[in-house]
């Protein structure tokens, strides 16, 4: 018996123990994911396989990427009706039940990314093993897009790992290593890829009963379980209301209430799928999703070239900036030389990365070592002339800018690229001083660099495409995402930012409390209130940012000026708007939020955008909305600035967003 | 075969002393840091080297072919290869010597070589007795044998080996290396107060050389807690004939005249040059510094080993005819302030000269204007692998900052060897 499959491959004949090996390959992609065929295929191989069991079966991946990388988000866009969503469902739930249900034992071979329905197929085997591997990464992210693990995830993950460390994983959407996913009992072994395949044949033949939860985990996922589910509701409750974010809430009912059985709910219920359809939430973040992908793909090679792939960085400035930037090159494994006029300035750099390299290195002292190599001192700039790309972080100032490229451009390598972290000089001013203009690009990081995923791209009026191409591919390859901008004051981020909160600081003027400002728009959907915002990137830099965004014509607000004036500059000096005490703003209670205020405040940032895309600071709206939410964590289930209409009624006038007022602030 | 060997360029770490507990940096941090910040000046990517090789007394039991281990840490990637070689207090100048001899051969063309030590990591052993007992508790099986086990350990067993009192004690003759000092002291009638003003001395020329800034081919490090490590910091401003005189002999207690003040200190640091062939210069288009013109390596009794500059370096005098006065400077590693004296005695006895070197009289006094002009080891310590690589590489920096040709570096080794080069400096 041959069938042909599209997607995967089913080898059985030449395995002398009598295992039959499937080989998930998702025809003309580089990544595994569950579209329909794929999931019609696999039916296929179940019923083949239950007209001939085999002794055991093993699931793995023909791709080098991963394992599987989840559903087919594309399909989702597609789905135009609750019953849509509800036949999809379906689709996913009854084929792992099935696959769980097979009377030969089976197991899934986890190497590489293991997502969202992956890992729910995954569950419904009876082993699991994973490859020990920095690549491998096990996640249930549906609710990142604002929808729910529904094949089997909420059912099965509880009754395998306990309730709460289930409940973490599907609320939160986070990955989890191959070693952590075997100390969970998620995977049953973790080995190095040299052995996996041994492993499998030795597991799913071994008649090995499948992991079982301790009694008390037992408990917690039976008759115990409000007591879980009251303690996650609080922990999703701190971070996302169910206005917004329907789907965190739904996971935890659906798991209470209904065995994880997204069909069992009824279609008037608040966690139904029919609700989550409903809300806008969902199709919002899906799109955020693409518009991530869409920035990803910035930068990529046009097949001739191949991908921009750097390896050695120079950092000029090791500063705050500059020394973090520097960091996150180390880490992503260049080698990088760090720049400032004596060694002293630069050694706080060094701890900074090396507190770095620790966080996010934490299983591995070898490779923190390994990244603590990379990074080296470079008091003499030595480093210029052998750079693939050079990065300026020093302080804004337009003399001592156009002098250093005129110096680095005689040291680098013709085919360097060039670049500057300015926010707020111009590009073109600084390329003046260069023999070759066109050569310097803007690459323009957000404070704090490590945790800010977006990065601005710019370009000046001259810049070399070439060069941008390479800044932005430079970008990917420490993990962030490009955004390709325009030189025009403030770019995207601060030139949206600055009126946002400037209007925040005018109601400050008026006397709303600074708590009550930032409650109206935390509770907007905001990361963190605008004032308490300004208090983090310090009120200096708020002033001299809107000095050189508006003109120093522009009339500051009063309270700023007067807080600036007694030397408080917010969080670094302890005091700004806010007292600030280990890092936190000490805020008292906020009063009721006046009806509008949140509006109002994000009036002119919507303002600006739009002002961006008619300027062409950004190509078109999808790029203004990509760079606004990962720029400014603007509320991700809005869908953007531009996708977003308040239902307050209220028009928004330009009058609102005056663009030629004041002091702005510059979040980078 | 033998083409000329010319050094490129040069760097090592600042000299870190000892404190009584583990340094700040391992030895393959202490050779990374300074090989990698080498590295990026050059002309050429360090994948272009054609080898690594690294002097190490003592490499901690994770790094034994410490070598390898900084080449691949250092960005050479995996097809440079790196070794490590042993010599004790030579070993930095026995990489550079196995450098020449490659190259020489034709086998490379472009090498790093240097040496390391982080003395302050020198590992606290088990006793052998504490090992035989373990090995006894391992094999134990039933709780009848361990009891039996518990019931012959002694407290004593726990006292541990200090490793590097081992290092510095010679196996053969099972002297403390400062005892081989004392030794000398004896035969060439060196006096306490000899010795301690060539330490003052020491010290003295270091804080006048840190001060003109003639140290520059030192690397700064950082730590991870943002510390900068920037100067050899052993080098004592207090330093004074009457200081010293209050310390207590140190190798042969209460009658010896060696101090822990005359001697050279124990000490973490790495030091590395960058040598080519003439092939190499035209293919990379580099400009070198200088040329290791000669070298050589003597033998002689192990109780004497302070004694192995004369040896080594005599032969070298001889084969291009010169006095010991016709080099422009000369660095000779102070271990001992003993040591080195008794090597300036020994060149100026005729009988030393006739009978151990064969020569037909003395050779003379050495100007000590001309010799260690920036101080030794007594003032910024001694990692022992690495000293031999400072020497020659510090040799270089002085003639080439006066303007003057020929000098040569040397060295005494534990165990009654001499380790001698000849540099060039080139305009």
């Amino acid at each position: 018996m041959s069938i042909n499959y599209r997607h995967l491959s089913l080898v059985r004949k030449h395995d002398p123990d009598g295992i039959a090996w499937l080989y998930l390959d998702r025809a003309q992609s580089t990544t595994n994911t569950l579209s329909r065929d794929m999931l019609d295929e696999l039916a296929g191989v179940f019923a083949a396989l239950e007209a001939n069991p085999p002794k055991g079966l093993v699931i793995a991946s023909a791709k080098p990427a991963g394992f599987i990388a989840g559903a087919d988000i594309e399909e989702f866009t597609r789905i135009d009706s609750p019953q849509a969503a509800r036949d999809l469902v379906e689709r996913g739930w009854e084929l792992f039940n099935w696959l769980a249900r097979l009377k030969f034992p089976t197991l899934a071979l986890i190497r590489g990314h293991c997502m969202g329905g992956g890992l729910e197929l995954a569950l419904a085997c009876r082993y699991r093993i994973v490859v020990d591997e920095p690549g491998t990464k096990l996640a249930l992210p549906e609710v990142m897009l604002g929808i729910v693990p529904a094949w089997g995830g909420m059912m099965r993950l509880p009754a395998l790992i306990g309730p709460a460390a289930a409940l973490d994983l599907m609320l939160t959407g986070k990955s989890v290593d191959a070693r952590r996913a075997k100390a969970l009992g998620l995977a049953d072994e973790c080995v190095p890829p040299r052995v996996m395949e041994n492993a499998a044949r030795m597991l799913v033949g071994s008649g090995q009963r499948p992991r079982a939860l301790p009694l008390m985990q037992k408990l917690l996922n039976g008759p115990l379980k409000a007591v879980v589910a009251a303690s996650a509701r609080k922990q999703v409750a701190a971070k996302a209301r169910r206005e917004h974010y329907p789907a965190p809430y739904a996971i935890l009912e659906i798991w209470q209430k209904f065995g994880g059985n997204a069909l069992a709910v009824p279609a008037g219920h608040p966690a139904s799928l029919e609700a989550i359809f409903r809300s806008p939430t969902a199709k919002n973040l899906v799109r955020v999703f693409f518009l991530q992908e869409r920035l990803k793909g910035f930068g990529k090679g046009d097949g001739k070239s191949g991908d921009f792939a750097p390896r050695h960085v120079h950092v000029v400035g090791a500063g705050v900036m500059g020394g973090d930037i520097a960091a996150l090159c180390a880490l992503s494994g260049m080698t990088v030389t760090l720049q400032d006029q004596s060694v002293e300035r630069i050694a706080p750099a060094i701890a900074r990365a090396a507190k770095l390299f620790e966080r996010k290195l934490k299983h591995d002292a070898r490779q923190v070592r390994f990244a603590l190599d990379r990074l080296i001192p470079d008091p003499q700039g030595h480093g210029v002339a052998g750079a693939d790309l050079i990065i300026e972080a020093i302080f804004e100032n337009l003399d001592a800018k156009r002098t250093l490229f005129a110096d680095l451009e005689r040291r680098a390598r013709p085919d360097a690229v060039l670049a500057t972290n300015t926010s707020s000089l111009r590009i073109e001013d600084i390329a003046g001083a260069l023999a070759e203009p066109r050569r310097l690009v803007g690459i323009h990081f957000f404070n704090p660099v490590a945790l800010m995923p977006l990065v601005e791209v710019v370009r000046g009026e001259v810049s070399d495409a070439e060069a941008l191409r390479r800044a932005a591919a430079f970008v990917r390859r420490i993990d962030k995402l490009p955004l390709p901008v325009k030189s025009a004051p403030g770019f995207l981020v601060n030139a949206v930012l600055g009126p946002y909160m400037l209007e925040a600081l005018r109601c400050v003027d008026e006397g709303i409390a600074p708590e009550t400002v930032d409650a109206a728009l935390v509770a907007f959907g905001m990361p963190m209130g605008p004032v308490e915002l300004v208090d983090t990137v310090g009120l200096d830099i708020a002033v001299a940012a809107g000095k050189a965004l508006a003109g120093s014509a522009a009339q500051p607000p009063k309270r700023l000026m007067e807080l600036v004036a007694a030397g408080h500059l917010g969080r670094k000096t302890g005091q700004g708007y806010y007292r600030w005490a280990d890092g936190k703003a000490q805020k008292a209670a906020a009063a009721a939020v006046p009806a509008g205020l949140a509006d109002r405040i994000v009036a002119p940032l919507l303002a600006a955008t739009r002002r961006c895309v008619e300027q062409g600071v950004v190509a078109d709206a999808d790029l203004a909305d990509a760079g606004v939410i990962f720029g400014t964590g603007f509320a991700p289930f809005t869908g953007g600035p531009l996708s977003y209409s308040p239902d307050s009624g209220k028009t928004m006038t330009d009058e609102l967003s005056r663009p030629s007022d004041g002091a702005m602030v510059n979040a980078g | 075969m033998s083409g000329s060997i010319y050094i490129i360029d040069g760097a090592r770490t600042p000299f870190l002393k000892a404190k009584n507990a583990p340094g700040p940096f391992a030895a393959s941090d202490l050779a990374t840091a300074a090989g990698a910040a080498l590295l990026m000046r050059q002309r050429f990517a360090p994948d272009q080297l054609d080898e690594v090789i690294l002097g190490c007394a003592s490499p901690s039991p994770d790094e034994v072919n410490i070598g390898r281990v900084v080449a691949l840490r250092m960005g050479c990637g995996h097809k440079v290869p790196g070794w490590t070689v042993m010599r004790n207090c030579a070993s930095g100048m026995q990489a550079l010597d196995s450098a020449i001899a490659n190259i020489q051969a034709g086998r490379s063309d472009l090498v790093m070589a240097g040496g390391v030590d982080a003395l302050s990591r020198a590992p606290l052993l088990f006793s052998d007795a504490m090992v035989r007992w373990l090995s006894g508790w391992y094999a134990a099986k039933t709780a009848g044998q361990k009891f039996a086990a518990i019931r012959q350990f002694r407290p004593t067993y726990l006292a541990p080996v200090i490793g590097i009192m081992k290092g510095l004690t010679d196996p053969i003759v099972g002297q403390l290396m400062g005892q081989t000092a004392e030794n000398l002291a004896h035969r060439f009638d060196i006096s306490r107060t000899d010795m301690d003003a060539f330490a003052v001395q020491s010290h003295r020329r270091v804080l006048a050389a840190q001060e003109r800034g003639h140290f520059d081919e030192i690397v700064p490090l950082i730590d991870r807690d943002g510390t900068v490590y920037k100067d050899d910091d052993g080098v004592r401003r207090d330093s004074s004939i009457e200081n010293l005189a209050k310390l207590k002999p140190f190798f042969d207690r209460k009658y010896g005249r060696v101090t822990a003040g005359n001697s050279s200190q124990i000490t973490d640091g790495a030091a590395w040059l960058i040598l080519a062939s003439e092939t190499a210069v035209a293919r990379h288009g580099l400009t070198p510094l200088g040329r290791i013109v000669d070298s050589q390596w003597a033998g002689l009794d192990p109780a004497q080993m302070g004694l192995g500059p004369v040896h080594a370096a005599t032969p070298i005098l001889q084969r291009h005819g010169l006095g010991v006065n016709d080099l422009d400077a000369w660095e000779i590693n102070e271990a001992f302030a003993a040591q080195v004296i008794a090597c300036l005695r020994a060149w100026d006895d005729a009988d030393y000269c006739r009978d151990e070197l064969g020569l037909g009289g003395a050779l003379g006094r050495l100007d000590e204007a001309r010799l260690n002009i920036d101080g030794g080891a007594i003032a910024q310590g001694h990692p022992v692998g690495a000293s031999g690589a400072r020497i020659v590489l510090h040799l270089l920096n002085v003639l080439r900052r006066g303007g003057l040709k020929r000098g040569i570096a040397s060295i005494c080794i534990g165990g009654g060897q001499g380790g001698a080069m000849l540099v060039e400096a080139l305009p």
